[in-house]
């Protein structure tokens, strides 16, 4: 089988997470795709930490209002209902727990639900930004990532080795090759996204996986149609 | 009312002094006072510290710059504060030569640690960092049953905000999320310098509108330069 990265799976297998009415935060990069695959019968409050609730989609080319950006500071758009505020409400609202879901990408993930994105030493230190209140204040914490490193080293490992934005925080991985529950220090398999399977993930994972009996497959033909989307 | 003088660009300028720290509003530049730093980066002052949200942004393959990221260009930073430097290189460069130094610091609790710096607080207690590298050097603190690191204030000699709108007492309004880290820099330094679009006069902004009561601010600056 061969493997072809893909970033619109996890982005449409993440967006089938929520329910209407949860407040949730998208992260710069592939997390923003969630927000493209949100189900028409679902209505999400999207936070965005530079100090909204109600964050929109773009606006049209020529109606940008460079005083409404997004936290990679590209123009956007306010939903009707939605609010402002400085980054001391916007982090209080992260940090008090009031963040249902955050979204975020990582450099590596492990299994004990640590997460490293914000540094390589020598190399790239980019900074936390809202990174580590974020993974410490949200409900729940999403990794979204490709499964393997242009190198072709799985980002799933045992123990991440670059520096932590979060520890023992990340609840779900969401791969291009499934979606992993990270359960009493190793990743548990819930879901394999077809044509793969779980074997043919595990045999190339770092990390330590267990394949429940209720694993189950997942096609994003059969289950995602494109129409809709 | 107290009306608050409105200077030039280059007067507010020139109140900020070799190795002063700077709290500078803005995220990723949008909300920053760009009148006031462009002038502050005509006037050529060095050795400042940095305290803001980001170092705005600097791309060596298109040489665009943006936001604070001007200053950081000319070098007058010895020291940055800030959450997240991923998309200005020429603040990574001078990192890895040794020509300043960066503390990274957690979004959130930079914001609380200049609201603390503020409002007479001590400092802070959060999780936030716990466990990484944010942690080092910290006194964790146990309260009931939860860990938490102390963060301390942050105060500067001279913040740069940008609002939206001020009247001549100083009251101010800002837009959207150019908000961010404005209001609470207002509160943090000892000379609040406020550049806005627009100044009314004293009662022509309704009292339930004000973000930012007029006694944080010392000077106006009529923002001539909207974005950069």
């Amino acid at each position: 089988m061969e493997y072809v990265a893909n970033k619109d799976i996890i982005a449409k297998r993440i967006a089938r997470i929520f329910k209407t009415g949860d407040v949730v935060n998208l992260g710069i990069g592939l997390p923003t795709l969630v927000g493209n695959y949100v189900p028409e019968d679902v209505t999400l409050i999207l936070q965005s930490e530079n100090g909204m609730l109600g964050l929109g989609p773009a606006p049209m080319k020529g109606e940008e209002n460079w005083d409404l950006t997004n936290a990679g500071s590209a123009p956007v758009t306010v939903r009707p209902g939605g609010c402002f505020f400085d980054s001391a409400m916007s982090f209080g609202i992260i940090r008090g727990g009031h963040v249902d879901y955050t979204v975020l990408g990582v450099l590596e993930v492990d299994q004990e639900g640590n997460l490293a994105n914000y540094k390589i030493p020598g190399k790239m230190v980019p900074g936390m930004g809202g990174a580590m209140d974020l993974t410490a204040g949200s409900r729940v914490v999403i990794a979204a990532t490709l499964h393997f490193e242009p190198s072709g080293a799985s980002r799933l490992k045992r123990r991440c080795t670059l520096p932590l934005t979060a520890v023992r925080e990340v609840n779900l991985v969401v791969t291009d090759l499934g979606l992993f529950e990270v359960m009493g220090d190793r990743f548990f398999l819930r879901e394999y996204f077809e044509p793969y399977t779980p074997e043919w993930i595990k045999e190339r994972t770092q990390a330590e996986i267990v394949i429940p009996n209720d694993c189950r497959p997942v096609s994003f033909e059969k289950v995602f149609p494109r129409t809709g989307e | 009312m107290v009306k608050k003088p409105v200077i030039s660009a280059a007067e507010a300028a020139a109140k900020v002094r070799e190795g002063d720290s700077l709290m500078v509003g803005g995220f990723l530049a949008c909300g920053s006072p760009h009148t006031v730093i462009q002038a502050l980066m005509g006037a050529g002052t060095s050795g400042l510290t940095l305290i803001c949200n980001d170092s705005g942004s600097h791309d060596f393959k298109s040489g665009k710059i943006t936001g604070v990221g001007h200053m950081v260009a000319k070098k007058q930073f010895k020291k940055m504060i800030c959450s997240h430097i991923g998309l200005n290189q020429e603040t990574q460069r001078q990192m890895n030569a040794g020509e300043t130094t960066v503390d990274l610091v957690p979004q959130g609790t930079l914001a609380e640690r200049v609201r603390a710096g503020g409002v007479g607080l001590g400092g802070i207690l959060t999780p936030t960092g716990l466990g990484t590298e944010v942690e080092q050097g910290k006194q964790v603190i146990t309260v009931g049953d939860r860990l938490f690191l102390l963060e301390l204030p942050l105060k500067a000699d001279v913040a740069i905000i940008k609002a939206k709108k001020a009247d001549r007492a100083g009251n101010l309004v800002y837009a959207a999320t150019a908000r961010n880290f404005n209001p609470l820099m207002a509160m943090a330094a000892s000379l609040v310098i406020a550049e806005v679009e627009e100044i009314v006069e004293v009662g022509d902004i309704d009292p339930n509108e004000v973000h930012t009561p007029s006694i944080f601010v010392d000077v106006l600056v009529k923002a001539e330069r909207l974005e950069w």
